[in-house]
C-alpha cells in the first residue's frame, strides 16, 4: 500500500480528537467546510513509512443517529468517501459510554481501530483496563494514548498504516434479530442498494425509524412499497410484544452490550477521589459566585485582550507608521498641488492595511485566552449559566462564545465571530446567532466612537462609551427574538442537552495551535477583501475628480501662496538656497520629514539633539526654517504650510464631492436626512464598508481634521458649504448607526460561508441597514421634535430599547417538543 | 414523577422516556435508559438548565426536556 490513505477520526465530544489531530499531523493541517454545510472540515496529513495519509478530524459525536448535522456529516463520510481506517478515539476514563458509539461505528462495517485516549486519566481514577479482552471481544486493534503527553503517536500511526484485519463485533439485539434479518434480506434483494450502505446497518437504521435512512431507502429501493409494508409490519409487531418501539429497543440493547464489556475489561483498583471537576463546579457554577467569576472571565478577556492588547498596538503602531513612510519614500514624491495618483493609491492601501495589523496583538491574546477557556473546559459552564437568558431570545447557551469574539462589550470582530457559530446546534439559534452577531461592537468601531464621544460628549464621556457599548446587545436579543419569531420560523431546532466535561489543565500546545489557527484564519479573510475593497473605494472616492477648469484655479492659487512665501522670505539667507515652486516643495517636505524624526525622538533628549545636528549639518538655514520660532523664515513657512493644507482640503474635499461614492451620498440625502446625515456623513458610512477604520479616516478628511489645527467637535459644528452643522443629536444618531450598521464586507462574506446561503449574505446586509437608519431617525427626528439634546436623547433611546428587550423575552415561548 | 420536578441533591432511577424523535433519541445515546440511576447535581444560577450525574460523567439538559424522563425517587 503505498501513495495517499485517506483515515478519519471519529469520537465523542472531549475525548480528545483535537488533540490526536494535532498529535498525528502537526502543522500540517487546514480547515474546510463540508459541502453544503457549516460543519468544519479539518484535514491533515502526515507519512508513515511510505504512505502518505490523509487524517479528517470528524466532528464530535455521541451517536450517530440523523438529527444533527455534525451526525449526519460524520455518517456520511464514513459512507460515501469509505475511509481505509476510521479511528474511534475514546475517553479511556469514560470507556462504558464511549462504546455506544463504537458499536455504531462497527455496524458501519468500516476498519476500525480503537484509541484509547486519556489512558493517564483512567490511571488516576485507579481503572486498569483489560486491552487484550477488549481487543478480543471488540474484535478490532486497541492502541492507547496520553494525547496530551504527546504519548502513544508511534503506534497509533503504526495501526494505521498497517492493513487491517477482518470486521469486528456485532451488537446482537435478541429479540429484534428475527425482524432484522427478514428486512435485511429484503434489501438485499433491491439492486439499487448495492454498494450504498451495509445492509444489516441499514436494516437497524430503519428500524430505528431514522429520516435519512429512510429517504435513502424511499429513494434506492427498487420496491419501496414493498419495504415499507415490511418495515411497518416489523415496527408494529416489536411495538406490541415488547411493549416498546424497536429505537428504543435498540439504544437499550447498545448500552446493554457496553456495560457488559465494561465490567468484562475494567478493573477498578482503588476508589475515585472526590475529583477536581465536582469541587471547582461547586464555586464555578454557584447560584452567586458563578455569575460573579462569570463576570470577573468577561472582564478579564476585555481587559487583556481590548485595553493591555491595545498598549500593545499603541507600541507597535509608530514601527508600522514608519515602515509605511519608508515604504511611501520609493512613491514618486508629491507636487506642491497634487500628490500622483500611484502614491495616493498605494498611501490608501498601506494605510487600510496598517489599521488591521495594529489589531493582531488583540486579536492574538483574544484568541488565546478563548483557547484556553475553551481547553480548560470552562466554554460549556458559560452556556450552562447563560442559556436561560439567551433562549429567551431564541438563541442558545453556546451563542455565549461568537458573542464575545464579536465583541459583546467593546472589542472583537464579527468575522471569528460568525465562524465560532458552528459550535451551535440548534439551526435556528446558529443562524440567528449569526445574523446578530455583527451588531456587536467590533474594534474597528471603537475608533470612531472615541472620535465623536470626545468631541460632543467631552464631560460625559464614560456614561457616552457605556450607551454604546452596552446598547447592541440591547438590540441584538430581542432582534433574535423576533427574527426566530419569523423569518427563521419552522427551523430545525434541538434539545440543549450537552455534556459538562471534567475540567483539564490547558495544553500550551493546543491553545497555540487554535490560536495561531483563529488568528491566520482572520488574516486571510479580512486582509484579502478589506485590501482589494480598499482599492475599489478609493477608485469611487478618487473619480471623475475635479474639473479642469477648478483645478487651474487651484493652481493659480497655489502660484500666489508660493509667491507670497518667496516675497516674504526675500532678503534671507534662505532666499538663495529656494527660487522656485520645486525647491519650496522640497523645503515642505523636508521640514515634514524634519518634524517625523523629531516626533520619532520624543522623550529622548539625545536623540532629539542628533536630530538637530544632522539636519544643521545639511543645512543650518533650513533648520532654522524648521525650528527657531523667532525666525522669519520660520514663519514664513509655517504660514505656507498651513496655506497648503487647507489647499489640499479643499481639493480632497471637492474630488470627493465629485467622485462616484459622493454622489451616491448626495442621491442618499433624502432618506438618510431623517437621520441627520448629510452627504459628507453618507459618504464617510458607505466608505467604511470596506472596513470601519476608513469610516474615521473619510470622515476626518471631509471635516478637515487635523488640518488647521481646528479641534475636532469645532471643525464639526462648524457650517461649511453645502453640509451642515454636527450637533451632539446628531452624534448620538451617528454612534447608534454606527453600532447597528451592516456588518462590513469580510463579515458578509463569513454570513456567506457560515450559512452557505447568498439570501442569509444579502439579508444579513439589508436588516441592519433599515434598522441602523430606524434607530438614527427616531433618535434624530424624534429627539429633535421633543426637543431633546444629544445626550437625553441617548438615554431616552436607552429606555426605549430596554423596554423593547423586556416586551419581547416576556413573549412566551412555544415548545418545540412534542410528547408521544 | 419527571426529571425536572427533583431537587438538587436527590438521587433517582430512570423509569422510561415520554418523547421520541430528535430528544428522545438524544436522551437516549446520552444513556437515559430504565434502571439508569442519576443523581441531580445543581440548577443553573437562573434556574434552568439543571446538571445530573450519571454513568460517571456530567450531563445538563433543560427542565422542559427533563420533563420527558420518568424518575422514581431513591
Ligand atoms: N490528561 C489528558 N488530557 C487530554 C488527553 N487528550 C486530550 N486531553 C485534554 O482534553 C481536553 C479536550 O481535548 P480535545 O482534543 O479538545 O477534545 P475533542 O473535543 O475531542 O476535540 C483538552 O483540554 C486536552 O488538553 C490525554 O490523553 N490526557
Ligand atoms: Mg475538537
Amino acid at each position: 500500500m503505498s501513495g495517499g490513505v485517506l483515515v478519519a477520526l471519529a469520537g465523542q465530544p472531549n475525548s480528545g480528537k483535537s488533540t490526536i489531530f494535532n498529535l498525528l499531523t502537526g502543522a500540517r493541517q487546514f480547515v474546510a467546510n463540508y459541502p453544503g454545510v457549516t460543519v468544519e472540515k479539518k484535514v491533515g496529513y502526515f507519512s508513515r513509512g511510505e504512505n502518505r495519509v490523509e487524517l479528517v478530524d470528524l466532528p464530535g459525536t455521541y451517536s450517530l443517529t440523523s438529527y444533527s448535522m455534525e451526525e449526519r456529516v460524520s455518517r456520511d463520510f464514513v459512507l460515501g468517501s469509505q475511509p481505509s481506517a476510521v479511528v474511534n478515539v475514546v475517553d479511556a476514563s469514560n470507556l462504558r459510554r464511549s462504546l455506544y458509539l463504537t458499536f455504531q461505528l462497527l455496524e458501519m462495517d468500516c476498519p476500525l481501530i480503537l484509541n484509547l485516549n486519556m489512558i493517564d486519566v483512567a490511571k488516576s481514577k485507579g481503572m486498569e483496563i483489560d486491552l487484550e479482552e477488549l481487543e478480543r471481544r471488540l474484535g478490532v486493534p486497541v492502541v492507547t494514548s496520553d494525547g496530551k503527553r504527546g504519548k502513544g503517536r508511534e503506534e497509533l500511526a503504526e495501526a494505521i498504516t498497517r492493513p487491517s484485519p477482518a470486521r469486528g463485533l456485532r451488537i446482537d439485539y435478541g429479540p429484534l434479530e428475527p425482524a432484522l434479518r427478514r428486512l435485511q434480506k429484503l434489501l438485499e434483494a433491491q439492486p439499487r442498494l448495492v454498494g450504498r450502505c451495509p445492509f444489516r446497518w441499514l436494516a437497524v437504521k430503519l428500524l430505528e425509524g431514522d429520516p435519512e435512512a429512510l429517504a435513502m431507502a424511499r429513494e434506492g429501493a427498487d420496491d419501496w412499497r414493498e419495504v415499507e409494508a415490511l418495515l411497518d409490519k416489523e415496527r408494529e409487531s416489536f411495538s406490541q410484544e415488547f411493549v416498546q418501539p424497536p429505537f428504543r429497543h435498540i439504544a437499550f440493547r447498545r448500552h446493554q452490550a457496553a456495560e457488559a464489556i465494561g465490567q468484562a475489561v475494567i478493573k477498578t483498583t482503588h476508589a475515585a477521589r472526590k475529583d477536581f471537576t465536582d469541587r471547582a463546579d461547586r464555586l464555578l457554577c454557584h447560584r452567586l459566585t458563578g455569575p460573579l467569576i462569570m463576570c470577573g472571565v468577561f472582564y478579564l478577556l476585555f481587559e487583556l485582550a481590548v485595553n493591555q492588547g491595545g498598549r500593545l498596538a499603541a507600541l507597535i503602531t509608530p514601527y508600522l507608521g514608519q515602515m509605511q513612510r519608508f515604504l511611501e519614500g520609493f512613491l514618486p514624491a508629491a507636487g506642491y498641488l497634487e500628490e500622483p495618483l500611484l502614491t495616493s493609491l498605494a498611501s490608501w492601501f498601506m494605510t487600510s492595511i496598517n489599521a488591521l495589523l495594529v489589531y493582531i496583538p488583540q486579536f492574538f491574546i483574544l484568541f488565546s485566552l478563548i483557547a484556553i477557556l475553551e481547553d480548560v473546559g470552562y466554554m460549556p459552564r458559560m452556556a450552562f449559566m447563560l442559556d436561560r437568558i439567551f433562549r429567551r431570545f431564541g438563541l442558545h447557551g453556546n451563542s455565549t462564545l461568537p458573542y464575545i469574539l464579536g465583541g459583546i462589550y467593546v472589542g472583537g470582530c464579527a468575522v471569528p465571530g460568525v465562524m465560532s457559530c458552528r459550535a451551535i446546534p440548534d439551526e435556528r439559534a446558529r443562524l440567528a446567532t449569526i445574523l446578530t452577531v455583527p451588531l456587536m461592537n467590533c474594534l474597528a468601531k471603537t475608533a470612531f466612537y472615541i472620535m465623536l464621544v470626545d468631541a460632543f460628549f467631552p464631560q460625559q464621556k464614560a456614561g457616552a462609551m457605556f450607551f454604546i457599548s452596552t446598547i447592541t446587545l440591547l438590540t441584538a436579543l430581542p432582534i433574535a427574538r423576533l427574527l426566530t419569531m419569523t423569518v427563521l420560523r419552522g427551523r430545525e431546532t434541538a434539545p440543549f442537552i450537552m455534556e459538562m466535561p471534567s475540567y483539564h489543565l490547558p495544553s500550551p500546545r493546543g491553545v497555540l495551535i487554535r490560536a495561531v489557527e483563529r488568528i491566520t484564519t482572520y488574516i486571510r479573510k479580512v486582509m484579502t477583501i478589506v485590501a482589494s475593497v480598499a482599492v475599489v473605494i478609493w477608485v469611487l472616492l478618487q473619480f471623475p475628480g475635479v474639473s479642469a477648469p477648478r483645478m487651474e484655479e487651484h493652481a493659480a492659487r497655489a502660484q500666489t501662496q508660493v509667491s507670497q512665501f518667496l516675497a516674504a522670505i526675500d532678503g534671507t539667507p534662505l532666499a538663495a538656497k529656494v527660487k522656485d515652486m520645486d525647491q519650496v516643495t522640497a523645503l515642505l517636505t523636508l521640514r515634514e520629514q524634519y518634524r517625523a524624526d523629531k516626533a520619532g525622538a520624543a522623550g529622548d533628549a539625545e536623540a532629539s539633539r542628533m536630530v538637530d545636528q544632522r539636519y544643521r549639518e545639511q543645512d543650518p538655514d533650513f533648520l532654522a526654517a524648521f525650528q527657531d520660532r523667532r525666525a522669519k523664515t520660520y514663519r514664513a513657512l509655517d504660514k505656507l504650510r498651513k496655506e497648503r493644507a487647507d489647499l489640499w482640503r479643499e481639493i480632497k474635499q471637492e474630488r470627493i464631492d465629485n467622485s462616484i461614492l459622493g454622489w451616491l451620498g448626495h442621491a442618499l440625502v433624502p432618506i438618510s436626512r431623517w437621520a441627520g446625515f448629510d452627504w459628507r456623513i453618507n459618504v464617510a458610512m458607505l466608505s467604511s464598508f470596506a472596513a470601519r477604520e476608513s469610516a474615521t479616516a473619510t470622515f476626518s478628511a471631509l471635516y478637515g481634521i487635523g488640518g488647521g489645527g481646528q479641534s475636532l467637535g469645532a471643525s464639526m459644528g462648524e457650517s461649511s458649504g453645502d453640509g451642515q452643522a454636527i450637533t451632539a443629536l446628531n452624534a448620538t444618531a451617528l454612534m447608534l448607526f454606527m453600532a447597528l450598521f451592516p456588518p462590513c464586507l469580510a463579515t458578509t462574506i463569513m454570513v456567506r460561508v457560515a450559512t452557505g446561503r447568498l439570501k442569509w449574505m444579502l439579508f444579513s446586509f439589508a436588516y441592519p441597514s433599515a434598522l441602523g437608519l430606524g434607530a438614527a431617525s427616531l433618535v434624530f427626528t424624534g429627539g429633535g421634535a421633543l426637543g431633546l439634546d444629544g445626550w437625553q436623547a441617548m438615554w431616552a433611546y436607552y429606555a426605549l430599547a430596554a423596554g423593547f428587550a423586556l416586551l419581547v423575552g416576556l413573549i412566551p415561548e412555544r415548545s418545540a417538543i412534542t410528547n408521544t | 414523577m419527571t426529571l425536572d420536578i427533583l431537587r438538587p441533591g436527590s438521587q433517582c432511577r430512570v423509569l422510561g422516556l415520554t418523547t421520541a424523535g430528535n430528544l428522545g433519541q438524544r436522551l437516549m445515546d446520552l444513556g437515559f435508559h430504565p434502571g439508569v440511576e442519576l443523581r441531580v447535581i445543581r440548577n443553573a444560577p437562573l434556574l434552568d438548565p439543571l446538571e445530573v450525574e450519571m454513568l460517571g460523567y456530567c450531563i445538563s439538559l433543560r427542565h422542559n426536556e427533563a420533563s420527558f424522563v420518568e424518575v422514581e425517587h431513591l
